[in-house]
C-alpha cells in the first residue's frame, strides 16, 4: 500500500493532500490509504475518502496539536502495520520537519521535497531541486519502503471521485510531548495561505515604506485575491511577518503568476519563487537581477504603476 | 556542558552554478561554511556568554577541503574540531546516523544545524539526527536562551510562529534571524590555527548513503522579458494587465 498522510487545516482538507494522491496515484503499485490526524476531523476524513482507497483516522485530544514527535511516530506506525511500501508526505514546513523522523523509524531513504515521482521495477526515481532551487537533481531509492515529502504545486490537484472510501479508526501509541508550545502569533489574514495561491503578490524594499507595502502589495493582492509575500529585507525591516517571507530562508512558491513590487531580485529571494509559471517584475531599475527572469514587467515608479494596475483591474 | 555545532562546505550563494559530468562543478569556487551553519556557532558562542559553562565542538563530514570550513567556525570562537574525512557524498538520513554516534561519543547535549542547507536544499538533518538519539527538536529557530536545563525559544511553524520551551538534551534547527554571526578576528583567526581538528574516517562509522544520485542539470526556463517602460504609468499598467489576461491568462 502506499500511504499520504493527509495535511489539513482550519477543518478543511488541505491542498497538499490533493496533490500526494495525484503523485501516490502515478506510482501505480496498488491501494492508497490516507492517513488524517487531529482532533474532531471527521468532515476531514470524509473528503479524505473521496481521494484514497481507504481512511485512517487517529482522532483524539492528543492529536488537537502538531507535534513532530507525535506525528512521526503516528506515521510509523501505520505503515508498518500497513506495510507500505511508499510514504508520501506534504513538503510543508512541518511535513519536512517530522518526514525525517519517521525515514530513522523505517529505516528508510528520504526523497525530499520532490517535484516528480516515479516507480521503475520497483525502484523509486524522483527530481528535486538543489543549490538554492537553481539545480534539478536525479535520485533514486530502493527499498522495502521509501519516504518521500512532495513540493507544493509540482503535482496537479487530484479530482475527488463521488463514492467515498471506507474509514478505519486507528489505536495509536503516542510518545508524550517534550516541546511544548507556549503561545503563538498566528496570523489571520483572512487572504488565502501562500503555498495554495495561483497568484502571489510579493513586496520587497522598492514600496518605499510599511505603509507604501500595505498600500501597494496588499492593495494590489486584495484586488486579484492572491497571496501576499514579502523579501528577506522588508521581514528583516520588521515590515511584515516572517510568515509571508518567499526564499531561502522563507517559503518556496510555485504560483501560476508571481507579481514582484520593488524587488530586485536577491539568488536567496529567487530561490523561492523562480519556478514560477509567469513570473511579472516592477521595479524602477531596470538592471535588476528579477528581470532577468521576468516574463512581463515594467521598469518605472512602484508607486505610480501599482496603483494604476488596481485602477485598471476595477475596470 | 558540550555543544555541537554540524557545519557543512557549502558553495557561495552568490557564486554561479556549473554542472559538469552531471555533478555540480565546485572546482575554482568560492566555498564556505554555510550561513545557516554560522547561526548555530554564533548562537552557541551567545549561550557561553551569557554564562552557560559550555564546550563548543564543531563537526563536519565530507572531503578534506571541508577543514576550511571548521577552520571558520573555530575561528568564531568554537573550541575544537572533528572531521570525518570522506569523498563520500551522503544524503541526510545517513549522514544523520554518523552524527548521531558522535554526540553520543562526546555526550553532547545541545546540537545546533542548519535549518536548510545551500547545497543540497535539504531540511532533514536535524530532525533525522534527534530521531537517532531519542531526543526533541526546535527547528527554525528564530530566538533562544536557556533558563536552567530548558531551551525557551521561538520557531517558524506552518503559519506564523510560536513560543516553545524544551528540556535538554535537544536539537535546535537554526535559521536567519536568530542572531548576527560575529566576524573572525584576526587574534582569533591566528589562535583557531592552534586548536585541535580530530580526524577520523567515515569507515568507523559503518554508515552508507540510502539514496543514488543519478545527476544533476541546471533547467532554465526561457522567460519572456516583456518588459515596458513606465514612464506613462497609466498606459503601461494597462498594457501589462491585458497582457497578463489575454497572453498568460493568469488573472480573470
Amino acid at each position: 500500500m502506499i500511504l499520504i498522510v493527509a495535511e489539513h487545516a482550519n477543518g478543511k482538507l488541505s491542498k497538499s493532500a490533493y496533490e500526494l494522491a495525484t503523485a501516490a496515484r502515478g506510482l501505480g503499485r496498488g491501494d492508497v490509504a490516507a492517513l488524517v490526524l487531529g482532533s474532531g476531523v471527521a468532515s476531514v476524513a470524509g473528503a479524505a475518502a473521496l481521494i484514497a482507497d481507504q481512511v485512517l483516522v487517529g482522532d483524539s485530544a492528543e492529536l488537537a496539536q502538531y507535534d513532530a514527535e507525535i506525528w512521526s511516530a503516528a506515521a510509523a506506525q501505520i505503515a508498518n502495520e500497513g506495510e507500505a511500501e511508499v510514504v508520501l508526505i506534504a513538503g510543508s514546513r512541518s511535513g519536512r520537519e517530522y518526514s525525517p523522523r519517521v525515514a530513522v523509524k523505517l529505516d528508510a531513504p528520504l526523497l525530499e521535497d520532490v517535484t516528480s515521482l516515479k516507480d521503475e521495477g520497483g525502484v523509486l526515481h524522483a527530481e528535486h531541486y538543489t543549490f538554492l532551487t537553481r539545480v534539478t537533481e536525479r535520485v533514486e531509492a530502493k527499498a522495502p519502503v521509501v519516504v518521500v515529502t512532495v513540493k507544493a504545486g509540482a503535482f496537479a490537484p487530484a479530482e475527488p471521485g463521488t463514492v467515498a472510501a471506507e474509514q478505519f479508526d486507528v489505536d495509536l501509541e503516542l510518545p508524550k510531548r517534550r516541546l511544548v508550545v507556549t503561545g503563538s502569533t498566528k496570523e489571520k489574514t483572512g487572504r488565502i495561505a501562500l503555498a495554495e495561491a495561483d497568484i502571489v503578490v510579493s513586496g520587497g524594499r522598492g514600496v518605499g515604506t510599511p505603509e507604501g507595502f500595505v498600500q501597494l502589495v496588499e492593495g494590489l493582492a486584495d484586488q486579484l485575491g492572491a497571496a501576499v509575500g514579502a523579501t528577506r529585507a522588508v521581514v528583516d525591516a520588521g515590515w511584515r511577518p516572517y510568515s509571508e517571507q518567499v526564499g531561502q530562508t522563507g517559503k518556496t512558491v510555485q504560483p501560476k503568476a508571481y507579481i514582484a513590487v520593488g524587488i530586485s531580485g536577491a539568488v536567496q529571494h529567487l530561490s523561492g519563487m523562480n519556478k514560477s509559471k509567469v513570473i511579472v517584475a516592477i521595479n524602477k531599475d531596470g538592471d535588476a537581477p528579477i528581470f532577468k527572469i521576468a516574463d512581463y514587467g515594467i521598469v518605472g515608479d512602484v508607486k505610480e504603476i501599482v496603483p494604476a494596475m488596481i485602477q485598471e483591474l476595477r475596470k | 556542558m558540550r555543544i555541537l555545532t554540524l557545519i557543512r562546505q557549502v558553495l557561495d550563494a552568490e557564486e554561479s552554478v556549473r554542472v559538469r559530468n552531471g555533478a555540480v562543478e565546485l572546482e575554482g569556487s568560492k566555498l564556505v561554511m554555510d550561513t545557516m551553519d554560522e547561526y548555530g556557532v554564533e548562537e552557541a558562542l551567545r549561550l557561553r556568554e551569557a554564562g552557560t559553562e559550555a564546550e563548543i565542538v564543531a563537526v563536519a563530514v565530507g572531503p578534506a577541503r571541508s577543514e576550511e570550513a571548521l577552520r571558520t567556525a573555530l575561528a568564531m570562537g568554537a573550541d575544537r574540531g572533528i572531521h570525518v574525512v570522506t569523498d563520500t557524498a551522503l544524503d541526510a538520513i545517513a549522514l544523520s546516523a554518523v552524527m548521531a554516534q558522535i554526540a553520543k561519543a562526546e555526550g553532547a547535549e545541545l546540537i545546533f544545524c542548519g535549518g536548510q542547507e545551500a547545497d543540497w536544499d535539504s531540511q532533514a538533518l536535524g530532525a533525522a539526527t534527534a530521531e537517532r538519539l531519542g531526543w526533541p527538536q526546535a527547528t527554525w529557530t528564530s530566538a533562544l536562551e536557556l533558563k536552567g536545563t530548558t531551551l525557551v525559544g521561538k520557531h517558524e511553524a506552518d503559519e506564523g510562529s510560536e513560543s516553545f520551551e524544551v528540556a535538554l538534551p535537544a536539537v535546535v534547527t537554526t535559521q536567519q534571524g536568530l542572531n548576527e554571526p560575529r566576524y573572525p578576528t584576526l587574534p582569533n583567526i591566528m589562535k583557531s590555527k592552534k586548536k585541535e581538528i580530530r580526524k577520523e574516517t567515515l569507515e568507523a562509522y559503518g554508515v552508507a548513503p540510502k539514496v543514488k544520485v543519478n545527476g544533476v542539470e541546471i533547467q532554465v526556463k526561457e522567460r519572456l522579458k516583456k518588459i515596458l517602460d513606465g514612464k506613462d504609468a497609466a498606459g503601461a499598467a494597462a498594457q501589462l494587465v491585458k497582457m497578463l489576461r489575454e497572453d498568460a491568462g493568469v488573472i480573470a
